[in-house]
C-alpha cells in the first residue's frame, strides 16, 4: 500500500491533521467529499425510511390513529423530499466524487475546493429543510408542493382563506429555502464534474473510451445544469409569494397555479433521470465485472444514455395530463414519453445481453444488479401505462402511482446503489463486506421490497388515493395495506442486516486489496482505500476497460504516461517528466493538477472557506425564513466575503511524493 | 505483445496529450454556469410572458414605460461591454495601465446602469406599480430586478479585479483568465439586456 513518505517545505505554513473533525471540514480531498456524501445521505436515508415507517404503521389498518393527519402530511412530503434530494441524488454524488476521477485517471476534481462547497451546502439545504420539524412544522404539501396549497393564505371571492391544513404552513418556507440551499450546491456539482470529465482524462482515456459511469455521469451533470435553474426560478417566486407578499400563484392578484406545475415539472422530469442515471452507470460497470465480459453495445449504451437525457426534457407534460391541457398536448406528451421506453429497452437488453455467455459470480452486488433489472422492468411497464393519457385519468394520484415511482427508485435506483456499495466499499474502506451477510440483507431487501410496493397496484387500481391519512373499513382496502405494512417489516430487517454488516465490515473485515473483484477499470489499479493523490503516476490509458486490457495484452500493471514516449515501459511512478505547468493558481477552485515528477504531486490544501461560506449562506436563509432583514443583510455580506475570498486567495498548494506501489 | 488492429478500441493514444490548465477548467467552468444561468432566465422571462397581461388595478406597460429612460440605460450598458472588450485586450497584453484605463469605466458605466434601474423602479412605484398590486408588477420587478442583480453582482466582480490589480500594480499572463472570466459573465448580462429590453419594454410599448 502506497503511503505518503515525505511533504516538501517551501510552499505555505499549513497546520494539516490526517483525521480529527477539522480534517474532514477544511477538506477538498474528492474521496473525502465523497464519503462525506455517503455517510450523510445514508443518513438522511434511514430518516426518511423511519418517516415512511411510520406512514406504513398508520396505514396498516383501517381508521388508525398512529399519528394526526396534520402529522401524516407533513410525514409523506419530508419522506418524498428526503428520499429524492437527502439520500438518493447525494448517495449518487458521492459515488461520482470518490469514483469518477480514479475512472478518469485525475488526481482530483476539476475544482476541488467548489466540490467541499458543493457538500457543504448540500448538508445546509438538508438541515434547513428539516429544521422545520422542531421550528414551526416540516413542509407539507407534497414533495411536488403545488400551488395554490404551497402559498397558504389565499384570497377566494375577496375572503382571505389558508388552503393549507398545517397549523401554520411554516413548513413550505423551509422547503422554499431549504432546496435552494442545496439546488446551488447540486448545481455546483454539475458543472465541477463536467469540466472534470472533460478536461481531466488521463491520457488515451478518449470518450468513446470512457467507462459507462462517467458517461453517466457527464450526462446527469448536463442534465442538472439545465434543469435545476426552472426550479430555482420557481422556488424564487414562491419564497417571493410567501414573504414579500407577489402573487404569482395566487389567482386573486392575476397568478396562475399552472405556473408552479410548468416550471416544477420542467425541472422535475429531467430530476427523475438525474436520479436514475448514476444507477445506470453502476449497473454498466457491476454487470461486466461480475459477468468476465466487457459490456455489450458500448456506442449504444452511451447513445441511449443521451437520448435518455435529450427526451428527457420534453416529456415533463405527462405529470399533469388531468389538470386538462386538452387531447392534442396529451397526445404529444404521450407519444414523447413512451418513446423513452426505445433507449430504456435498448439498456436494458444490452445488460442481459453482457450476461449472457458470461463467466456470472452471483456476488451480493451482482445480486443487487439482477434485482434491478427485475424491478426496474416492473416500473418501467407501469411507467408506460401511465404514460396513456386516458388510463392516467384512473392511476392518477393513485397508489398506482405509488407503486411506479417506488419501483423506480427502490427497486431502480437505491438496488443499483446497493450494487454499488457492495461492489465499491472495499476500495472505499480497503476492507471487504461480508457476502454471506450481504446475501442476507439482499433477499431480505428484495422480498421486502416486493411484498410491500407490489400490492399498491392493485390498491391502486382499486381506487385508494395517495396521500390519505387514513381509509374507512367498509373499503376492501383492508388486506393489501396490511401485507404492504407487513413486507416493510421484512425490508427494515434487511436494512438492519445491512447496517451490521457494515459495522463489521469497519471493525474486522477482511483486507480488500487493489483489485478484489478481478476489476476491468482504472479505480482497481490503485491501492485501496485510495492514496491522496490517486495515481502515483498518470496512467497511460490503451483501451476500453483500461486495467482489463493491461491484463490481457500488458503485465497486468497500468503503463506510466511519459510525454512523446512512442513506446512506454514500466516505470516505477513518480518518474521525471512534464515541468510543472502554471499550476497553484487560487482561482475558484483553480487548483494544480501537477503529473507527478521529481518534486512530488502537487496537491490543492485543505481550506475551511467552504465551510464558512456554507453558513454565511445558512445564516441568510434563516433570516430570510424568519423575515428578519438583519440577519439576511449580514449572512448574504458573509456570503459575499467570502465569495471573494475564494476567488483571490492564492492558493499554493503543497507536493507529496508517492511511494512505489507494492507488487 | 498482441495488439490487435482495431486502434478505436485499442492503442496508445494518437495526437499528443495535453493537460488542462487550471485557467481552462476555470474557463470551461464559467461557461456552464452562464449555460445554467440561461435557463434561469428563460425561466423568468417565461413566467413574465405568462403573467404580464395581468395588471388588474395596476398600471399597465404601455402607460408606464418610458423608453427614453430604457434607451439611455440600454445605451449605457452596450457600451460598458466595448470598454470591456478593451480592458481584456489590455489585459492579455499584460497592460497594468491599460487594464485601470477601460476597467474603472466599465465598473461606472455598470453602476450608472443600475443607479437608472433604481430610478426607473422608484419612478414605477410612485405610479402605483408595487410587486403585490398585480402580477404584472411582480413578474415585471422580479425579472427585471433579477438581471439589475446581475449587474450588481458584475461590477463588484470588476472592482473586486481592479482592487486585485491595483495592490500588485501589474497584470501577470497568469491573470488573464480572470479577465476573461469576468468579461464573459459581463457580456451574457449585457446579451440578457438585449432580450430583456426587447421582450419587456418594446413589446410592452407596441403589443
Amino acid at each position: 500500500m502506497a503511503a505518503v513518505t515525505e511533504r516538501l517545505v517551501g510552499t505555505a505554513p499549513r497546520t494539516r491533521s490526517e483525521s480529527g473533525v477539522w480534517s474532514w471540514i477544511t477538506t477538498v480531498d474528492h474521496k473525502r467529499i465523497g464519503i462525506l456524501y455517503l455517510v450523510t445521505s445514508l443518513c438522511f436515508f434511514f430518516i426518511g425510511g423511519l418517516e415512511a415507517f411510520l406512514m406504513r404503521l398508520q396505514l396498516a389498518t383501517p381508521d388508525a390513529h398512529v399519528v394526526s393527519e396534520v402529522v401524516f402530511n407533513e410525514l409523506f412530503t419530508m419522506h418524498g423530499l428526503t428520499m429524492i434530494f437527502l439520500a438518493i441524488m447525494p448517495m449518487s454524488i458521492g459515488f461520482i466524487n470518490y469514483m469518477v476521477p480514479l475512472q478518469i485517471g485525475a488526481r482530483d476534481v476539476a475544482f476541488p475546493r467548489l466540490n467541499a462547497l458543493s457538500y457543504w451546502l448540500f448538508l445546509a439545504g438538508g438541515l434547513v429543510l428539516n429544521s422545520g420539524w422542531l421550528l414551526g412544522g416540516a413542509a407539507n404539501a407534497g414533495w411536488y408542493n403545488y400551488a395554490p396549497i404551497n402559498i397558504g393564505q389565499h384570497v377566494i371571492n375577496g375572503v382571505s382563506t389558508n388552503l393549507n391544513p398545517g397549523p401554520d404552513s411554516m413548513g413550505i418556507t423551509f422547503y422554499a429555502i431549504g432546496l435552494q440551499l442545496a439546488g446551488i450546491g447540486t448545481l455546483m456539482s454539475g458543472v465541477n464534474f463536467i469540466v472534470t470529465i472533460v478536461n481531466m482524462r488521463a491520457p488515451g482515456m478518449t470518450p468513446m473510451r470512457l467507462p459507462l459511469f462517467v458517461w453517466t455521469t457527464l450526462i446527469t451533470s448536463v442534465l442538472i445544469i439545465f434543469a435545476f435553474p426552472a426550479f430555482t426560478a420557481d422556488l424564487f417566486l414562491l419564497t417571493l409569494d410567501r414573504l414579500f407578499g407577489t402573487g404569482f400563484f395566487n389567482v386573486a392578484q392575476g397568478g396562475d397555479v399552472l405556473l408552479w406545475q410548468q416550471l416544477f415539472w420542467i425541472f422535475g422530469h429531467p430530476e427523475v433521470y438525474i436520479l436514475i442515471m448514476p444507477a445506470f452507470g453502476i449497473i454498466s460497470e457491476v454487470i461486466p465485472t461480475y459477468s468476465r465480459k466487457t459490456i455489450f453495445g458500448y456506442s449504444s449504451m452511451v447513445f441511449a444514455i443521451v437520448a435518455i437525457a435529450f427526451l428527457a426534457f420534453m416529456v415533463w407534460s405527462h405529470h399533469m395530463f388531468t389538470v386538462g391541457m386538452g387531447p392534442l398536448v396529451n397526445s404529444v406528451f404521450a407519444a414523447t414519453s413512451m418513446v423513452i421506453a426505445v433507449p430504456t429497452g435498448v439498456k436494458i437488453f444490452n445488460w442481459i445481453a453482457t450476461m449472457i455467455g458470461g463467466r456470472i459470480r452471483m456476488t451480493t452486488s451482482m445480486l443487487f444488479a439482477v434485482g434491478f433489472l427485475v424491478c426496474f422492468v416492473i416500473g418501467g411497464m407501469s411507467g408506460v401505462m401511465l404514460a396513456v393519457p386516458p388510463a392516467d385519468y384512473q392511476f392518477n394520484d393513485s397508489y398506482f402511482l405509488v407503486a411506479h415511482i417506488h419501483y423506480v427508485l427502490i427497486g431502480g435506483a437505491l438496488f443499483a446503489l446497493f450494487a454499488g456499495i457492495y461492489y465499491w466499499f472495499p476500495k472505499i474502506s480497503g476492507r471487504m463486506l461480508d457476502e454471506h451477510l450481504g446475501k442476507w440483507s439482499f433477499w431480505l431487501i428484495f422480498i421486502g421490497f416486493n411484498v410491500t410496493f407490489f400490492p399498491m397496484h392493485f390498491l391502486g387500481v382499486e381506487g385508494m388515493p395517495r396521500r390519505v391519512a387514513s381509509y374507512p373499513a367498509n373499503l376492501d382496502l383492508r388486506l393489501w395495506n396490511a401485507v404492504a405494512t407487513f413486507g416493510v417489516f421484512i425490508l427494515t430487517a434487511g436494512l438492519i442486516v445491512f447496517l451490521a454488516n457494515l459495522r463489521k465490515s469497519l471493525r474486522s473485515g477482511q483486507a480488500a486489496g487493489a483489485d478484489p473483484w478481478d476489476g476491468r477499470g482504472l479505480e482497481w489499479s490503485i491501492p485501496s482505500p485510495a492514496p491522496e493523490y490517486n495515481f502515483a503516476a498518470v496512467p497511460l490509458v490503451r483501451g476500453r476497460d483500461p486495467l482489463w486490457v493491461e491484463k490481457t495484452y500488458g503485465d497486468g500493471h497500468m503503463i506510466p504516461y511519459v510525454p512523446g514516449g512512442a513506446a512506454p515501459e514500466a516505470e516505477a511512478g513518480g518518474h521525471g517528466h512534464a515541468a510543472a505547468e502554471g499550476h497553484g493558481e487560487g482561482g475558484p477552485g483553480g487548483e494544480g493538477h501537477g503529473a507527478g515528477h521529481g518534486h512530488g504531486i502537487h496537491m490543492p490544501n485543505p481550506t475551511p472557506l467552504p465551510f464558512y461560506l456554507a453558513i454565511a449562506l445558512t445564516v441568510a436563509a434563516y433570516g430570510t425564513i424568519f423575515k428578519v432583514p438583519e440577519i439576511m443583510v449580514l449572512g448574504l455580506l458573509g456570503t459575499f466575503f467570502f465569495v471573494f475570498r475564494l476567488i483571490y486567495d492564492h492558493d499554493p498548494g503543497h507536493h507529496v511524493l508517492p511511494e512505489e506501489d507494492a507488487g | 505483445m498482441i495488439e490487435p488492429s482495431h486502434s478505436g478500441e485499442f492503442g496508445a493514444p494518437r495526437g499528443t496529450y495535453h493537460e488542462a490548465t487550471p485557467a481552462e477548467n476555470n474557463k470551461l467552468g464559467i461557461w456552464l454556469w452562464l449555460a445554467s444561468d440561461c435557463a434561469l432566465f428563460a425561466s423568468l422571462i417565461a413566467t413574465y410572458l405568462s403573467l404580464h397581461g395581468q395588471t388588474l388595478a395596476g398600471p399597465g406597460p404601455k402607460q408606464l414605460f418610458d423608453l427614453r429612460i430604457t434607451v439611455t440605460a440600454t445605451f449605457v450598458l452596450l457600451c460598458s461591454s466595448m470598454t470591456m472588450g478593451m480592458g481584456l485586450e489590455a489585459a492579455q497584453r499584460c497592460d497594468y495601465r491599460g487594464v485601470l484605463r477601460w476597467l474603472i469605466p466599465t465598473a461606472v458605466l455598470g453602476l450608472a446602469f443600475v443607479g437608472m434601474q433604481v430610478f426607473e423602479f422608484t419612478h414605477y412605484v410612485l405610479q402605483g406599480l408595487t410587486l403585490q398590486v398585480s402580477d404584472f408588477g411582480a413578474s415585471f420587478f422580479t425579472l427585471v430586478g433579477f438581471h439589475g442583480l446581475h449587474v450588481s453582482f458584475g461590477v463588484a466582480w470588476i472592482t473586486s479585479l481592479l482592487i486585485y490589480v491595483f495592490r500588485k500594480k501589474r497584470v501577470d499572463q497568469a491573470d488573464a483568465w480572470r479577465f476573461e472570466a469576468v468579461s464573459l459573465y459581463w457580456y451574457f448580462v449585457d446579451v440578457v439586456w438585449v432580450v430583456i429590453f426587447t421582450v419587456v419594454y418594446l413589446m410592452g410599448k407596441v403589443g
